[in-house]
């Protein structure tokens, strides 16, 4: 048990060091020093507090994402479209935040909560399809993130402004915008978003592993025939897991919309949020605790990087090259699973 | 001496584990040689090393007297060993010629010569007597047929020692006792046969020589005709086991389950149960006999609620519950004890003490304002483990990681302990050692004395003799005869499975 534990831990320990040894070899060989480049990424992250705080709000939607694959994958679904639960649930934040007036109380969670029922809602459209149907949800998440792109944009500029490429701010009275989070980290974009994101990694730990919902949802991802001769409904459990997942991803839109931008603005293409929480979720395996982990080195290595060519004068490009190798070795890492595994084996 | 095959004090081990210890396997040109040992003794190990999948740590093989090095199957395959795999390994929609070439297609120029293959293939089941049809499809030919295609494949390739693996299992009486007749006409034409089994009888009836290997190390090899069944069962198990279960006469009360013109299709909606009629009565165990296919499952399926039926009643104690859902079912009075433990008995991904509450997590005091109460769950699946002898390191482990008989005998301790005032049994015993199937038998006869209704279904003719109080023959979805065990035979209940009204049939 406790030795099991302790592999799991390492596996993704390990992943990553490759990852950056792999990154340092790169430099080397475009003749850039790798420990000035890592220097520079580290200062870019956590150097001083507003790097900090800018890291934080990366991490922010990174959770939300993370928790909303892994949310599906525990119970066998394969949640492409986080992309396009973020966009919905942004739009809906940004909707609510822009024309509902009420006092802060009744506007922020209703923003909030708009969000999370529009991821929901794009969460259950694949859900429905695949337990009525057997359309297999991959196909039709990825459909719908493209849905989700463009008619959010038309959205924005047709009904939420006149055809300008972004809505006005979110009232204040729907802002996740902390006057002291700015403060304290020279002005970062740090909002308050950060705890919403810690609180929803409890509740899924608290769904997965402690409620008899938890159970049926698990049991169904691990083996859909004996769920179903133990009198559980297969496919219920397939469309509530893909409502819970959606609407973990609709809320990482809303922490864009109310707390890091303000305002929705028409996007040329997607931010790679739901389809980094694939990696997130992958590298966290699965579970909400590892999402929370490695929520935090992806937003470390996103908000770092913009700091390389500045401080270290590696190139933009490179700076890329080196962070998808990096994601790639986390990304492989049963790769790694196998090899450690080979090891041990011989070890014995 | 002649031996064709030679595996000289053959040591294999696994992490943990020594799964061969110093054992001697010599094969005779033109014998039937049985390997005999109980699940998880070894055999499938021996076979492995020399079919090249596994490389020995120790020990020596040698073929037609020449040491050889076996490093993978083609070497097997060139040195003319084959093997004739328990579950067949054949492409469906394939024809029985494109199935045996596969893999070493006669090609001219990169294109395959059907016509050739087709009647190389026709050639060589004429000459052994097999009656395959080079053109038929697989999925058109009965489980019989199939088998047949497997040992052509391996004479298709050259292969002058046959390995048999556990080959009756999945055959009726009579097929075995045709399958018999093809082996004899093997080694009519000089092949070597290795028979893997855990059925004595067979190997009583077949086999030259035998060779018994317990927990990994070879015991000994005998003449099959200076010894016996008892001998050879001693031998194989270390202890002396009986071998007819031993039970009081039933004493069947009132109806519980009653199945009236049942019709089911099953997924593909082609029609498996066509009218079954069957009731079973509290205190008794009701044996389903039949040919795997012959719509038991489907009907299984039907009264748990995982298939719904087309027309017909399910009556459970005179309660209505065709159709009901699978909880509903459960929660009226029914256990099941799944074919496909894997498939259906178990979340092998779930520790074994999630799985003693698979049906009643929901429920009190496993679940309380819908959370789960681990305590509780352990605390049960505790209790089930020592009642049900389930050796497991404990109730964390995985339910994976438990040897067969073990996964089984939780399944019947989950089951039983509910319970249910019917309990279906469907193959309870397949691939378990005698001392598990012994435990399983006396269990669900523990049961039939308390006053439950068991509904047996097996494909072991031996199992449905020994434990039924009355039997019901399944073919092509009808119940055909009802007889009792005590005045009917294997050769009776064969021709009845194969479909045959005989005068028999009729009476009860």
């Amino acid at each position: 048990m406790n030795a099991n534990r302790l592999f799991n831990i390492l596996v993704p320990v390990i992943s990553v060091l490759i990852g950056l040894l792999a990154g340092a070899f790169m430099m080397l060989g475009f003749g850039y020093n790798p420990i000035t480049g890592y220097t520079a990424l580290w200062n870019g992250a956590f150097g001083d507090l507003y790097y900090f705080g800018e890291t934080i709000r990366q991490v922010t939607p990174y959770i939300f994402t993370g928790l909303a694959v892994a949310f599906a994958f525990r119970s066998g679904l394969l949640n492409i479209g986080a992309e396009g639960q973020v966009i919905v649930g942004w739009l809906a934040a940004v909707w609510v935040g822009t024309t509902v007036e009420a006092p802060m109380v009744i506007h922020l969670p209703l923003a909030i909560i708009a969000a999370a029922v529009a991821g929901a809602f794009w969460g259950f459209i694949p859900g429905i399809l695949k337990a009525s149907r057997g359309v297999h949800e991959v196909i039709v998440t990825i459909m719908l993130n493209y849905t989700a792109l463009y008619s959010a944009n038309a959205i924005v500029r047709n009904v939420l402004s006149d055809n300008e490429d972004k809505t006005p701010d979110v009232a204040a009275t729907a802002s996740l915008a902390s006057e002291w989070f700015q403060n304290l980290t020279y002005f970062s974009r740090m909002h308050y978003g950060i705890f919403i994101a810690l609180f929803a990694a409890v509740i899924m730990w608290f769904i997965i592993e402690r409620t008899s919902m938890g159970y049926e949802l698990k049991s169904v991802g691990y083996n859909e025939y004996a769920s179903k001769y133990a009198g559980m409904n297969v496919k219920w459990n397939i469309i509530l897991s893909m409502i819970i997942s959606g609407a973990f991803a609709g809320l990482a839109g809303a922490m864009e919309g109310l707390g890091t931008f303000g305002y929705m603005s028409v996007q040329s293409g997607f931010n790679n949020l739901g389809f980094d929480g694939i990696a997130v979720a992958l590298l966290g395996a699965n579970t909400a605790f590892g999402v929370v982990l490695a929520a935090f080195l992806f937003g470390a290595l996103k908000v770092g990087a913009l700091n390389m060519p500045t401080e270290a004068g590696v190139p933009t490009e490179l700076v890329d090259v080196i962070i998808a190798l990096i994601i790639f070795c986390v990304a492989s890492s049963y790769i790694i699973r196998w090899i450690l595994l080979r090891f041990k084996k011989e070890g014995k | 001496m002649d031996y064709v095959v030679e595996m000289i004090d053959i040591r294999k081990e696994f992490p943990g584990v020594i799964a061969n210890d110093n054992v001697t396997l010599q094969v005779k040109k033109g014998e039937i040689h049985a390997l005999l040992g109980e699940n998880g003794a070894g055999k499938s190990t021996l076979m492995n090393v020399l079919f090249g999948l596994y490389q020995p740590e120790k020990g020596e093989i040698r073929v037609n007297g020449k040491t050889v090095k076996i490093t993978d199957p083609n070497v097997a395959n060139d040195l003319g060993i084959g093997m004739v795999h328990q579950h067949f390994m054949l492409v469906e929609p394939f024809t029985v010629t494109q199935n045996i070439i596969l893999g070493s297609e006669p090609t001219k120029f990169g294109k395959i010569n059907f016509k050739e293959a087709e009647r190389e293939v026709q050639e060589l089941s004429d000459r052994y007597g097999l009656e395959v049809d080079a053109t038929a499809k697989i999925r058109d030919i009965s489980v019989g047929m199939q088998q047949r295609v497997e040992i052509l494949k391996t004479l298709y390739r050259g292969a002058e020692v046959l390995i048999f693996d556990e080959p009756t299992a999945v055959l009726t009486p009579q097929e075995i006792t045709e399958l018999m007749g093809i082996m004899h006409s093997l080694i009519a034409e000089g092949k070597s046969i290795i028979l893997i089994t855990h059925k004595l009888k067979e190997i009583m009836k077949i086999s030259d020589r035998c060779t018994v290997i317990r927990k990994g190390v070879g015991i000994d090899t005998l003449d099959v005709k200076d010894t016996s069944v008892t001998d050879l069962a001693s031998l194989m198990v270390g202890r002396n086991i009986s071998f007819n279960t031993v039970k009081r006469p039933a004493n069947p009360k009132e109806t519980i389950l009653s199945i009236r013109n049942l019709k089911v299709k099953d997924k593909r909606k082609v029609d498996m149960v066509k009218g079954m009629e069957l009731e079973v009565r509290a205190g008794e165990i009701v044996g389903i006999a039949g040919v795997d296919g012959n719509g038991q499952s489907e009907l299984l399926e039907a009264i748990t609620g995982l298939l719904k039926t087309e027309s017909g009643s399910v009556r459970l104690k005179n309660r209505d519950i065709t159709n009901l859902s699978p909880r509903k079912v459960t929660e009226s009075g029914i256990g099941h004890i799944p074919q496909d433990r894997h498939k259906y008995g178990l979340v092998l991904d779930y520790s074994i003490g999630e799985n003693m509450v698979l049906q009643t997590y929901y429920q009190k005091p496993f679940s309380k304002y819908k959370t789960l109460n681990y305590k509780e769950i352990f605390l049960k699946a505790e209790q089930l483990i020592n009642e049900y002898d389930v050796r497991t390191p404990g109730v964390h482990t995985k339910a994976r990681a438990l040897s067969g008989g073990n996964q089984q005998k939780a399944i019947i301790g989950r089951e039983v302990d509910r319970s249910p005032d019917l309990l279906i049994a469907a193959q309870p015993t397949r691939g378990l050692d005698v001392g598990a199937i012994e435990f399983i038998h006396n269990k669900l006869i523990e049961e039939r004395d308390k006053g439950k209704a068991i509904l047996l279904v097996s494909f072991e003719l031996d199992e449905i003799l020994d434990v039924s109080d009355r039997i019901a023959v399944m073919f092509d979805g009808k119940n055909v005869a009802e007889v009792i065990p005590e005045e009917t035979d294997e050769n009776e209940l064969g021709l009845l499975m194969a479909g045959s009204s005989t005068e028999k049939a009729g009476d009860k």
